[in-house]
């Protein structure tokens, strides 16, 4: 168990050593001065050269590499060039909307998938299968801005149950700005839900042809019981790996929902950053989600462990 | 009055017919032997008692289980029987416990689940069941998981399981097949003793009727879903009466024709293994430390003449495979020498090992996982011809799959179907026809027959004979099954831990064993005239 952890662990910590020198690398190669672009068309070249030693861009490379990783490890990522204010101050307050709205749409989408999975695979075949399975490839299929659209439409213009958009901030009170969000994560997490529910539903299918799920049933157990008690860990190690994944994309693979209901949200902020030039906060964020991916990686490595005795004991 | 009664019970699945007017039943304490080979509906019968049948099956006639109608019984009631009055073992060991539970749990969960007993109290007869099945406390604790478990002790726990609210009727589909012959022994005599100690009924589903013999008070035979005889075992057997009966019975000591044993003949040895060593090393148990390492074949030597045909058996877990991959060379030697037609092979390139690889080919056990389901006969069995020095034509190639399958007894017409269309017995012709295509001097088959019923294993026995006969190929034959050794092979390799514990002649060894292992094995090999010799003994 211990060598397991401690190879992941050391697998994670290479990756994510990787990973920063090829998002360092590639915003070296990009074109553009972030010094000419600060200071605009109309600057002298003394007054860039001067920004530019300011900003520390003419030091050699492998000293800016480790001057920029040494910031980031004590949390320091830098000014914005667009806000001039530090970005971990931005990335902070957008952090505080899209980790909320990415946990409360993970917790959906399984709550939706699992119990649907287990339905249309103990019914496999039947009308109950065919009716959710054909809800879940619409799922799958229709984008999710237009549940979006649906959803404010349903609960926001018509019950009027929730805002139809924007965030008041945590200082409003928690559930006002929960109540916001709401919406945005019930549109992120349908399609994946109609996924994850799929790949359920097959897991479950190819645990139930097993044979110790006859052993269970000679035991005398209801069919329900070994669905529940036998096959659905079983059937959990892909299910994670779908949820990991899902995850990364719902922290900043949101640009379109946050979008739609006016959310000042990570992937906004990622969007704004790319349009405006803004290499230090979009170099920041990529990091970020990075370390995001992996540190999800590692848990789902870990619950694979917990899930299944057999990797515990093997290295 | 009997504890389970089958009458005239049909089983249709789809539009297939799977039973037709099967009769049946069990008394308390009685051990019924239900024979047939694979697709006579025995596993079906089994199936409809528990009324674990799939989804299309359709069943009509009668079956009783102590005043209970079965197929009237809703699901409710059939849960409140099963695991209850009614425990099911079944074939496959490896597979039919739960990989994420503990034995503990899987044990003890039957028990809560009917008796409503505490999780303390079901432990605590969990616990004396593995006891009683052979796998104490020391040794196998309730947190043990299946994979630390050898196949045995999984039979083992699976036993408890069916056994652990004590069943008036206990169902074993195959319960030995997938065990070696020791192994084998063992758990009959456990269930032997089950039945005994509660007066349990007992409902022995084999295809092996050797081991049924052993076993079984009455016998049922079973061909295409209909009961051929009935009856007691001992006077079904001796006067077989039946002509399936009879056939059944003389496939399963069937002894292929040899005109003249091999192997007498000198000169230069087909292939010598000399002091080969095969260590695998240990798991690692943390970042530095690695558990003691497994010597699997320690310091073995032997030697074969041209078209000699040898067994080498041993229990499963005794190294034969991994010496027959090294003398395959698929697997290299920690250390020793293996000579194959006075060329070493050890320790060669692939394209140096190729003239080695053209004289030797194998045949595995399974014959339907060795063949690619999406490619056609004539590719499948011409695959070995890659390492011949010259690549033959198209035409050329053809003439040779024709051949090699003319001479395993399929027809060219085979030649454009895919492997599904074949039986079992014909697929293991075909993976005969590839051994032989590149006409190989020595075939190394691992449990050729195993997995084939008795009269296919009666045909693929002479077709092996008549090979050896015709093309003086020579055979290493890895086996745990005495009678194939004894109608195929001229000499015999006991193998133990990982060591050659006894050699000689094969008639010799087997009759009069010397070695404790080889001792071991033809005491608990399974042997239609000792059982059928033993039934009427004990009757008078």
């Amino acid at each position: 168990m211990t060598a397991y952890l401690l190879k992941r662990l050391a697998i994670a910590i290479a990756t994510l050593v990787l990973a920063s020198m090829v998002v360092f690398a590639v915003l070296e190669i990009l074109p553009g001065d972030p010094a000419r672009l600060m200071l605009g068309m109309n600057a002298s070249a003394d007054q860039v050269e001067l920004l530019r030693n300011q900003m520390g861009l003419n030091a050699p490379l492998a000293w800016r590499y480790l001057h920029w990783t040494g910031g980031l490890l004590s949390l320091d990522f830098g000014r914005s060039y667009t806000y001039s204010v530090p970005v971990i101050d931005l990335v902070r307050e957008r952090l505080a909307v899209s980790l909320p709205l990415a946990l409360i749409a993970l917790a959906l989408s399984t709550l939706i998938a699992i119990p649907v999975g287990l339905f249309s695979a103990s019914r496999r075949g039947r009308a109950g299968d065919t009716i959710s399975m054909g809800a879940a490839q619409l799922g799958v299929a229709v984008p999710n801005f237009w549940f979006a659209l649906m959803l404010i439409y349903v609960f926001a213009v018509w019950l009027r149950l929730v805002p139809a958009g924007g965030f008041p901030g945590w200082s409003a009170g928690v559930w006002p700005a929960l109540k916001s969000l709401l919406l945005p994560a019930l549109a992120l997490a349908l399609p994946q839900a109609a996924i994850l529910a799929r790949v359920t539903r097959s897991a479950l299918i190819e645990v139930l042809n097993e044979d110790y799920i006859r052993t269970a049933r000679a035991k005398g157990l209801p069919y329900r019981a070994v669905l529940w008690r036998h096959a659905l860990r079983n059937a959990m190690i892909p299910v994670l790996t779908i949820l990991g994944l899902q995850f990364a994309f719902l922290l900043a693979g949101t640009i379109i929902i946050e979008n739609v209901f006016y959310l000042p949200g990570l992937g906004r902020l990622v969007f704004q950053a790319i349009t405006q030039r803004d290499l230090i906060v979009v170099e920041s964020v990529v990091m970020l989600l990075v370390a995001a991916v992996i540190a999800v990686n590692l848990l789902v490595d870990l619950s694979y462990a917990v899930v299944d005795p057999r990797l515990r004991s093997r290295q | 009055m009997s504890l389970l009664d089958i009458e005239n019970l049909s089983l249709t699945i789809g539009d297939t017919q799977i039973l037709k007017g099967v009769e049946l039943s069990v008394a308390p304490g009685e051990v019924m032997g239900l024979v047939g080979e694979s697709g006579s509906g025995k596993s079906m019968t089994a199936l409809t008692v528990m009324q674990l049948l799939p989804h299309a099956a359709r069943a009509s006639g009668r079956v009783t289980f102590d005043g209970i109608d079965i197929l009237a019984a809703t699901e409710d009631q059939m849960c409140a029987l099963r695991g209850d009055d009614i425990g099911m073992v079944f074939q496959e060991p490896m597979t039919a416990l739960n990989p994420v539970k503990t034995i503990g749990e899987q044990v003890a969960e039957g028990i809560r689940w009917h008796t409503r007993a505490s999780r303390a109290e079901a432990e605590d007869r969990a616990r004396k069941m593995l006891d009683r099945v052979g796998l104490p406390e020391a040794k196998f604790p309730l947190s043990r998981y299946p994979h630390e478990l050898s196949g045995g002790q999984r039979q083992r726990v699976v036993i408890a399981i069916a056994c652990a609210l004590k069943p008036k009727l206990l169902i074993a589909d195959e319960p030995t097949t997938a065990l070696d012959v020791v192994l084998q022994a063992q758990i009959l005599d456990l269930l032997r003793d089950l039945v005994a100690e509660s007066r349990m009924g007992l409902l022995l589903i084999s295809h092996d009727l050797a081991v049924v013999t052993e076993m079984a008070d009455r016998i049922t035979i079973l061909r295409r879903g209909e009961v051929m005889e009935a009856g007691d075992t001992a006077r079904t057997l001796s006067e077989q009466l039946h002509p399936y009966t009879r056939q059944l019975a003389q496939a399963s000591m069937h002894v292929p024709a040899r005109a003249r044993p091999h192997g007498i003949e000198t000169g230069r040895p087909l292939l010598q293994v000399e002091g080969v060593t095969r260590d695998y090393p240990g798991r690692r148990t943390s970042l530095f430390k690695r558990a003691p390492g497994i010597r699997a074949v320690d310091d073995v030597s032997l030697s074969m003449a041209p078209s000699q045909s040898v067994a080498l058996v041993g229990r499963s877990g005794c190294g034969k495979s991994t010496l027959a991959r090294m003398i395959l060379a698929l697997d290299r030697p920690t250390s020793g020498s293996i000579r194959f037609r006075g060329g070493t092979i050890t320790g060669k390139s692939e394209a140096e090992l190729k003239p080695a690889r053209r004289d030797m080919q194998v045949v595995f056990q399974d014959p339907y996982g060795s063949f690619d389901p999406r490619q056609k006969v004539k590719k499948l069995v011409a695959e070995p011809l890659h390492v011949l020095e010259k690549k033959p034509t198209r035409a050329e190639c053809r003439e040779m799959v024709a051949h090699a399958l003319h001479e395993v007894g399929l027809g060219i017409s085979d030649m454009d179907k895919y492997p599904h269309e074949f039986s079992g017995g014909q697929r293991q012709r075909l993976s005969i026809a590839r051994a032989i295509i590149t006409r190989p001097k020595l075939v190394v088959a691992d449990e050729p027959v195993s997995a084939l019923d008795v009269s296919i294993r009666a045909q693929i026995l002479d077709l092996f004979a008549e090979l050896n006969q015709k093309l003086g190929i020579a055979y290493l034959f890895i086996t745990h099954d005495l009678t194939v050794a004894r109608a195929i092979t001229d000499e015999v390799l006991v193998m133990h831990d990982g060591k050659i514990v006894e050699r000689g002649k094969t008639s010799e060894v087997l009759d009069h064993p010397q070695s404790e292992a080889a001792k071991a094995l033809v005491t608990a090999a399974p042997d239609l005239h000792r059982a059928i010799a033993e039934r009427l003994r004990e009757q008078g």
